[in-house]
């Protein structure tokens, strides 16, 4: 019973959405719009299921004294907050919420990401070698891209651009449109394999 | 002269960074202009497509990103804000990722006030929603039923400018401006492949590849990628002391610094192949 009941939960969903899609008339848009309902529900539940996970990993963190334990108070403190702040004022514009984001969440997520030009920088540095004739032409191509990429580009070359253009139009889509078509594959023969019990590892290591 | 290339084959990545930081303050500090210039690209293209709706426009502005890629999106979101405000079309605001909705907020006010567009009339912020794709396949069949308020909790019945609108079908353009999943690829599969509604978009440089793919077979209008596609939007609609377009100096040396580097590195690369196939 503890298998029947979600094998047949996953099929009989897979399928209303599978003929939701293809039939898009009663009695499967009504079935296919609920459960797309039921989807953005269950989606919302797992937020206040991360919040709790973030809770309960941290805490534990600092009950037991782990690696980088300090940092866990300050994530805490942050989470708790910015969660205080929302609730009692809102998150409205000139509200504490929006100035702690816009003025403490922002700048900090904005500071991470731009620390990957310097590691970026020092990788290339390193791992970006002409070894062999493919190498080089990957090396050839990223110098293209990054000048065609920047307003200097055009200043040194006015046909660089054309060619970053060319470059991302034609190789670079027939690429990706091959690792595009192959994962669609994947998706689909996965999913039809769930549906249909074939797959059940999703139900964590249930045979 | 082969121990100078050993010394460059180990150099300290402290100074890589040093050397980094001033490509980049540099510029900034010292006002350096490089002039943007814009091409046949597809930022033209998005710039284009929006030009060429007519007045009134619904267009539904997704802010799929958080402050992490800020640098690169908000420019254009705020670009994209102001095309759309100044040519009388109508903006309704969500986000597929929490923090965006904020951010598309900030945006979004950042110029109504400005250009006389009225919040409830010209634009509303409908916030975040869950669910991704399957959020937009909903949105296909009832935009209500996914927002059944906006993001300050006023209802869909009393905000003017909804009125008349049901689904994406009732949409001009979407325009996506996403640092990932959920993104421009699933408004590209729901929206655009599945009830027709043009789709356009902006998105960090790394994941603009993947996304030419859809230029090519007309799935999307036109697509902004990085910063440079930011300051194309500025170029192309007259935001000439953008935040894109001052970005555009000091991302040019740093460009240029990392090349120096990757011919630093390669030189040393074979010399020191030499000097081991001499032995």
């Amino acid at each position: 019973m503890r298998l029947m009941i979600p094998l047949a939960i996953t099929f009989i969903a897979g399928m209303i959405m599978i003929l939701n899609f293809f039939i898009p008339h009663q009695p499967f848009a009504f079935l296919g719009d609920n459960l797309q309902e039921w989807y953005m529900i269950v989606a919302s539940g797992a937020i206040f299921l991360g919040a709790a996970n973030l809770m309960h990993v941290h805490i534990r963190k600092i009950r037991l004294r782990l690696k980088n334990w300090e940092y866990s108070p300050v994530t805490i403190i942050g989470f708790l907050v910015m969660v205080v702040t929302g609730l009692v004022y809102g998150v409205t514009e000139n509200r504490p919420f929006d100035y702690l984001f816009m003025n403490m969440v922002a700048p900090m997520g904005a500071t991470m990401f731009s620390l990957l030009a310097f590691f970026v920088a020092s990788a290339a540095f390193r791992a970006f070698r002409a070894s062999n004739w493919r190498a080089t032409l990957l090396l050839t191509s990223a110098f293209l891209v990054m000048l065609g990429q920047v307003p200097i580009g055009a200043m040194i070359w006015d046909k660089i651009p054309l060619a970053k253009v060319w470059l991302m139009s034609i190789p670079n889509t027939a690429g990706q449109r091959a690792v595009m078509i192959g994962a669609a594959m994947g998706v689909v023969s996965t999913s039809l394999r769930m549906i249909f019990g074939i797959e059940r590892s999703y139900l964590g290591g249930a045979d | 002269m082969a121990g100078i290339y050993d010394k460059l084959s180990n150099l300290d990545r402290r100074i890589i960074f040093i050397l980094i930081a001033l490509a980049v303050i540099i510029p900034i500090t010292t006002d350096l202009v490089i002039p943007n210039i814009v091409g046949q690209e597809p930022s033209r293209d998005l710039f284009e497509f929006v030009d060429s709706l007519p007045e009134g426009s619904i267009v539904i502005v997704s802010f799929d990103y958080d402050p992490s890629t800020m640098p690169e999106l908000q420019p254009m979101a705020e670009a994209i804000v102001r095309h759309l405000f100044r040519d009388g079309h109508r903006i309704i605001g969500m986000a597929l990722w929490p923090q965006g909705a904020s951010l598309g907020q900030d945006a979004m006010s950042a110029f109504a006030d400005s250009l006389g567009r009225a919040q409830y009339v010209d634009w509303v912020n409908m916030g975040y929603k869950t669910g991704g794709a399957v959020t937009i396949a909903r949105l296909g069949t009832s935009m209500r039923a996914v927002f059944p308020t906006d993001r300050d909790n006023v209802p869909w019945d009393d905000i003017p400018m909804l009125r008349g609108v049901n689904n994406l079908e009732d949409i001009d353009l979407v325009i996506s401006l996403s640092a990932g999943d959920p993104g421009i690829i699933h408004w590209v599969m729901m929206a655009k492949d599945r009830y027709g509604t043009p789709v356009g978009g902006g998105c960090t440089a790394v994941s603009a590849p993947q996304l030419y793919t859809y230029l090519q077979t007309d799935q999307m209008v036109g697509l902004l990628g990085g910063l440079k596609g930011a300051a194309d939007y500025e170029t192309l609609v007259g935001l000439l002391e953008g935040e894109a377009t001052k970005g555009m100096s000091p991302q040019s040396v740093a460009h240029i610094v990392i090349m120096l580097f990757i011919v630093i590195g390669n030189v040393t690369y074979f010399m020191q192949k030499k000097k081991g196939g001499a032995r």
